[in-house]
C-alpha cells in the first residue's frame, strides 16, 4: 500500500518534501561539524592548560635566588685539625664563618637581629663552602666573594608570594627579615639565577636545595638495566614467533600471554616485583636492578608487537633471495629480516624505554619511594628515578618544591620528547617503504 | 671474584674459544679439507658452549645463595626468640643483614653477631665455590667443543639449533612473566582469604585496614580491621564513569571529524597533537590534577554554594579522562577508517549529507570497534594508578557523588604496600587480593573486547 503509494508521488511531489527538510538537515549537518570541531578545541584546549600549568611553573622553578657575600676564609676556624680532610672541615666553624659575613652585609647586630639574619641563609651554604675549600684550599685565610641559595621561605618572599602586608604574625618571615633582606637587596648582593641546585642537587627536605640529579642517575640506571633485557628478548621473541615457531597450541599460548601482559594494569608489575624479586629472592629494595627488570617485562610486549611488525613488513622475496642462493633460515633471518627490519624493532624498543621512562606506580612497589640522598653508583645502590623524585614531590606544601617538581617534570618531558622525536626520525630516514 | 667480574670472565674464555675455533678450522680449510660450514661457525660453536652453560649456572648461583644464606642464618635465632611473641623471620634476618652489611644500631644480641660472622664464612665459600664451577665449566665446555672442531662436524646446524634455542627460551619469558604474575597474586590472595572471608571481602561496605596489631584468627579481635571491598570498587567505578563521560564523547567527535571532515593538513597537525596527550606521564597528570584542577573544580564549586572535597573524584576522574582521550580517538580513527569508501559513496548517491552519512552508515558498521575501544579506556581508567594516588585521595567512602573524595583498588594497592611491610599481615595480604580482582576485572574487559570484533567484524574486501 505505502509502497504503491511512494510509486505514485509525482517528481514535483517529491523534489518539493525533500526541498521542505532540507534546511534542517543542512543545519543539522553543520551542528554536527560543529560537535567535531568542540571536540577537538576541547582536547587541545586540555593540552594547552596542562602545558601552560606546567611550564608557567616549572620555568622560574629553573631558577632561585642567591646571596654573595664577602666571606673570610679564616683557616684556624674553618680546618681545626689543618689537614683538609672531610672530618677536619666537619670539625670547624664553617656555619660561623658564613653568618659572621652576613651579619656584617646586612648590618644585623643583636641578639635577635642575629638570630633573624641567620635565617636568611640556606643549610647548604656550610657544605658549600666546604666543598668550596676542598676544591682549592688556597682559598683559605683570605677573603672571597661567594654566592649561597638564600633559605626556600625568602626565596617565596623574593617572588612575591609571601607578601610584605600580610600581618607579621602570619607570615614565615619576620619584619626584622625582611629589613635584612631589603638591606642586602639595596646593596645588590641578592641575585636571582639559574638554580645549580635543581640540576646537580640531590634528594633533600629543604626545598632550595633539593634537586634532580640522583633521580636522574638512577633513571639512566634503571632504564639501560631495561634497555639490556628488553631489546634482546624483545627481539628474539618476535623472530622466534614470526619466522621458526610452529604453529601449535604452545605458540598461540604464548602470543595470547603477549597480549595479556600489554593489557595488564603497570601496578600489577610491581606487585610482580616485590612477590617474587624481594619477597622469594630475598634481593634488596629500592634498587635499579630489580626496577629495570619490572619495566622491562612491562615493555617487553610493546617491543614484542613493534618488532612483530617490522618484520612482517619485510617482503617475502627478500627472504625467496635469500633462500634461493642458499642461504640457511637462521642466515636468511639474521642476515637479511632482522637489519631491514631493524629500524621498526628500534622505534618499538625507543617507544618503549619512553613508557618505561615515564611510569611510576611498579617502581613505588619495590620501595624506590624511599628518601635517599646519595647518588646510586651501580645499578645495585638504592636509588630512586625521576617520576618517583616527583610524585615524592609533589607532596611537600613548599611553593619551591612546587616550583621544582614543575621544574622536574619539564626536564622528563624534555627527555620523553627527545626520545620520541628520534623515533620519528629513525622512522623517516631509515624505514624502507617496500 | 664477584658475579660481574665472573661474567666478564667467562666473555673473555668464550671469545677465545671463538677464536682459537675459528683459527683452527681455517687451518684445516687451508690444508686441503672440504669443511661442512664456513670456518667461524666452529668457533661460534665453541664460544658458545663455553659461555652459555656457565652463564646459566652463574645466575642460578648468585640468585641460589642468599636463598640457602637465610635458611642457615635463620638455625642461629635461638629457640626462646623463635617462641617469643612477634617474632617475625622477615624482622630476624633483617637484623642479621645489617650487622653484615655494617650498619649497626645500638648492641645486638649474641647470635646476631654469630649469625653474622657465619654470614661472612658463607659469603666467602659462596664466591670461591661461584668462582671455581663457573670458570671450570666454561673452560671444559668449551675445551670439548673445540676438540670437536673437524671437517665433518655440522657447526652450522649446531649453532643454529643453539640459537634457536635461545630465541623458543626468551619468548617462554612471556609465559613466565604470567606465571610469576598469576602464582604471586594467587598464592598471597589465598592467605588473605584464609584470614578474611571471600563474602566479606566481595560484599563489605566498610574498608578499614588500618589496626594493623589486630590480627583476625583466633585473636578474638573481631571487627577492628574490615576489609570489604565495595567502597574501593564503587570509588574506580566512579572515577572510571567521570573518566569516561570526558574521554568518550571528545574523543569519538574528534576522531569522527579527523577521519571524516579534516583536511590532510588539519588531520597532519592534530593527530600529533593529541597522541601528546597520550604520551604524558600519569605523575605529571597526577600532579596537574592535584594542584591545578582540584582547586579550582573546589573554587568554583565553592562560589556555586557547593560543598566540593579537596580530594574530589571529579578532579581526578576529569583528568583521568583527558589522559584517555588520544586512546579512545586513535582506536576509533582506525575503526572508522576501516569502513570501506563505497558505503559513503553508497549513501552520498542516496542524496545523504555528510552527517547524515556518517551517522547512519559509518557508525554502524564501525560500532564494535568503537565498542571494544571504549572497553579497553574503560580497562585503562580502572587499572590508571598514578592519578588516583596522586588526586583521588584515601578516604574509603561509599559514595556516587563525583565531588566527594572516593579512594580506589589502585590507590589502596599502592598505598598499602609501599614502604616496608611484612607479609604476614592481613593489611599486607589484601593489597594481593585487591590486585587479584583488579587483573580480572582488566583482562575480562579486554577479553570481552576482543569477542565483540571478532564477532561482529564486517568483512569488507
Amino acid at each position: 500500500m505505502s509502497n504503491a503509494e511512494k510509486q505514485m508521488m509525482p517528481p514535483a511531489v517529491a523534489a518539493e518534501r525533500v526541498a521542505a527538510g532540507l534546511a534542517a538537515r543542512h543545519g543539522r549537518e553543520r551542528r554536527f561539524r560543529i560537535y567535531g570541531r568542540i571536540a577537538i578545541g576541547i582536547a587541545l584546549a586540555f593540552l594547552v592548560t596542562l602545558f601552560v600549568s606546567i611550564f608557567s611553573k616549572g620555568i622560574p622553578g629553573f631558577f632561585q635566588h642567591y646571596v654573595t657575600i664577602e666571606v673570610t676564609l679564616d683557616r684556624a676556624k674553618l680546618d681545626p685539625a689543618g689537614d683538609l680532610s672531610v672530618q677536619s672541615l666537619y670539625d670547624g666553624d664553617a656555619r660561623g664563618v658564613i653568618r659572621k659575613a652576613l651579619f656584617e652585609a646586612a648590618e644585623a647586630s643583636g641578639r635577635s637581629g642575629r638570630k633573624a639574619a641567620g635565617k636568611i641563609i640556606s643549610q647548604g651554604a656550610e657544605q658549600r663552602l666546604r666543598s668550596a675549600i676542598l676544591d682549592d684550599p688556597d682559598i683559605l685565610d683570605t677573603t672571597q666573594s661567594m654566592t649561597f641559595a638564600v633559605d626556600d621561605d625568602v626565596d617565596s618572599f623574593l617572588r612575591g608570594y609571601i607578601k610584605r602586608e600580610t600581618p607579621e604574625k602570619d607570615r614565615r618571615i619576620n619584619d626584622k627579615m625582611i629589613g635584612y633582606i631589603d638591606t642586602l637587596n639595596e646593596k645588590g648582593l641578592i641575585s636571582f639565577r639559574f638554580s645549580d641546585y635543581l640540576i646537580f642537587g640531590s634528594a633533600s627536605r629543604n626545598a632550595e636545595m633539593a634537586g634532580i640529579y640522583g633521580a636522574l642517575v638512577g633513571s639512566i640506571l634503571t632504564l639501560a638495566v631495561c634497555l639490556v633485557l628488553a631489546f634482546p628478548l624483545g627481539v628474539a621473541t618476535a623472530v622466534y614467533l614470526e619466522e621458526f615457531a610452529p604453529k601449535n597450541r604452545l605458540t598461540e599460548l604464548i602470543e595470547i600471554n603477549i597480549n595479556n601482559l600489554a593489557a595488564v594494569p603497570s601496578v600489577v608489575f610491581g606487585i610482580l616485583g616485590l612477590a617474587i624479586f624481594i619477597g622469594i629472592f630475598g634481593m634488596p629494595r629500592s634498587i635499579p636492578l630489580i626496577g629495570g627488570v619490572v619495566l622491562a617485562l612491562m615493555t617487553l610486549p610493546t617491543i614484542i608487537i613493534s618488532s612483530r611488525a617490522a618484520i612482517r613488513a619485510v617482503p617475502p622475496s627478500i627472504r625467496d633471495a635469500a633462500l634461493g642462493v642458499g642461504a640457511s633460515r637462521m642466515q636468511t633471518m639474521l642476515h637479511h629480516v632482522v637489519p631491514l627490519a631493524m629500524p621498526g624493532m628500534l622505534t618499538g624498543t625507543i617507544i618503549g624505554m619512553a613508557q618505561a621512562l615515564g611510569e611510576t606506580a611498579p617502581l613505588l612497589m619495590i620501595g624506590m619511594v624511599a628518601f635517599i640522598v646519595d647518588v646510586p653508583g651501580s645499578v645495585t645502590d638504592p636509588g630512586t628515578v625521576l617520576p618517583v623524585q616527583i610524585f615524592m614531590w609533589a607532596d611537600f606544601a613548599e611553593r619551591m618544591f612546587i616550583l621544582k617538581t614543575s621544574a622536574a617534570i619539564m626536564v622528563l618531558l624534555a627527555f620523553l620528547i627527545l626520545m620520541n622525536a628520534a623515533a620519528i626520525i629513525i622512522r623517516k630516514k631509515l624505514e624502507r617503504r617496500w | 671474584m664477584n658475579s660481574f667480574s665472573l661474567l666478564i670472565a667467562v666473555m673473555l674464555i668464550s671469545s677465545g674459544y671463538f677464536f682459537l675455533g675459528t683459527r683452527s678450522s681455517k687451518a684445516v680449510r687451508t690444508a686441503g679439507a672440504r669443511l661442512h660450514s664456513l670456518p667461524h661457525y666452529y668457533g661460534l660453536f665453541a664460544g658458545l658452549v663455553a659461555a652459555l652453560p656457565a652463564l646459566a649456572l652463574l645466575v642460578i648461583l648468585a640468585i641460589g645463595d642468599d636463598i640457602i644464606f637465610n635458611r642457615l642464618a635463620l638455625d642461629f635465632v635461638p629457640d626462646d626468640v623463635k617462641a617469643g611473641e612477634n617474632y617475625k623471620e622477615v624482622i630476624v634476618l633483617a637484623q642479621i643483614y645489617n650487622v653484615v652489611n655494617g650498619i649497626n644500631f645500638g648492641e645486638q644480641p649474641e647470635w646476631v653477631n654469630a649469625a653474622a660472622a657465619a654470614w661472612h664464612g658463607w659469603e666467602a665459600t659462596s664466591t670461591t665455590l661461584k668462582t671455581v664451577t663457573v670458570l671450570a665449566l666454561s673452560l671444559i665446555g668449551g675445551m670439548l667443543a673445540y676438540r670437536m672442531v673437524n671437517p665433518d662436524f655440522r657447526s652450522r646446524n649446531a649453532v643454529e639449533r643453539i640459537v634457536m634455542t635461545i630465541l623458543a627460551a626468551s619468548s617462554a619469558i612471556a609465559i613466565l612473566t604470567t606465571i610469576g604474575i598469576v602464582f604471586s597474586v594467587i598464592f598471597e590472595s589465598m592467605r588473605f582469604f584464609a584470614l578474611v572471608p571471600v563474602s566479606e571481602f566481595l560484599f563489605g561496605t566498610t574498608w578499614n585496614p588500618q589496626f594493623e596489631g589486630a590480627e583476625r584468627a583466633g585473636s578474638g579481635q573481631m571487627g577492628l580491621a574490615t576489609y570489604g571491598s565495595v567502597p574501593l570498587f564503587a570509588g574506580t567505578f566512579l572515577i572510571s564513569v567521570v573518566a569516561l563521560s570526558v574521554s568518550v564523547p571528545v574523543g569519538l567527535f574528534s576522531a569522527i571529524y579527523l577521519s571524516e571532515y579534516a583536511t590532510p593538513r588539519v588531520r597532519s597537525l592534530v593527530k600529533p597533537l593529541m597522541e601528546l596527550l597520550a604520551g604524558v606521564p600519569t605523575v605529571v597528570y597526577g600532579f596537574f590534577a592535584a594542584l591545578t584542577v582540584a582547586p579550582f573544580i573546589r573554587a568554583s564549586g565553592m562560589s556555586l554554594g557547593l560543598d566540593v572535597a579537596s580530594e574530589s573524584a571529579l578532579a581526578a576522574g576529569l583528568v583521568m579522562g583527558i589522559m584517555i582521550i588520544p586512546f579512545v580517538s586513535s582506536l576509533s580513527d582506525d575503526v572508522i577508517n576501516a569502513v570501506p569508501q563505497a558505503l559513503r559513496d553508497a549513501a552520498y548517491g542516496l542524496g545523504s549529507t555528510q552527517s547524515e552519512t556518517v551517522r547512519q552508515v559509518v557508525l554502524p558498521a564501525a560500532l564494535p570497534g568503537i565498542v571494544a575501544a571504549v572497553l579497553l579506556a574503560v580497562s585503562r581508567a580502572v587499572g590508571e594508578t598514578m592519578i588516583v594516588v596522586m588526586a583521588a585521595g584515601l578516604a574509603a567512602n561509599l559514595s556516587l557523588n563525583p565531588l566527594d573524595a572516593v579512594t580506589t583498588v589502585t590507590s589502596q594497592i599502592v598505598t598499602i604496600l609501599v614502604g616496608d611491610q611484612e607479609f604476614e599481615s592481613a593489611k599486607t595480604l589484601s593489597a594481593f587480593a585487591l590486585a587479584l580482582t583488579l587483573i580480572i576485572i582488566t583482562l575480562g574487559l579486554n577479553f570481552i573486547a576482543l569477542q565483540i570484533v571478532k564477532k561482529y567484524r564486517e568483512q569488507y574486501e
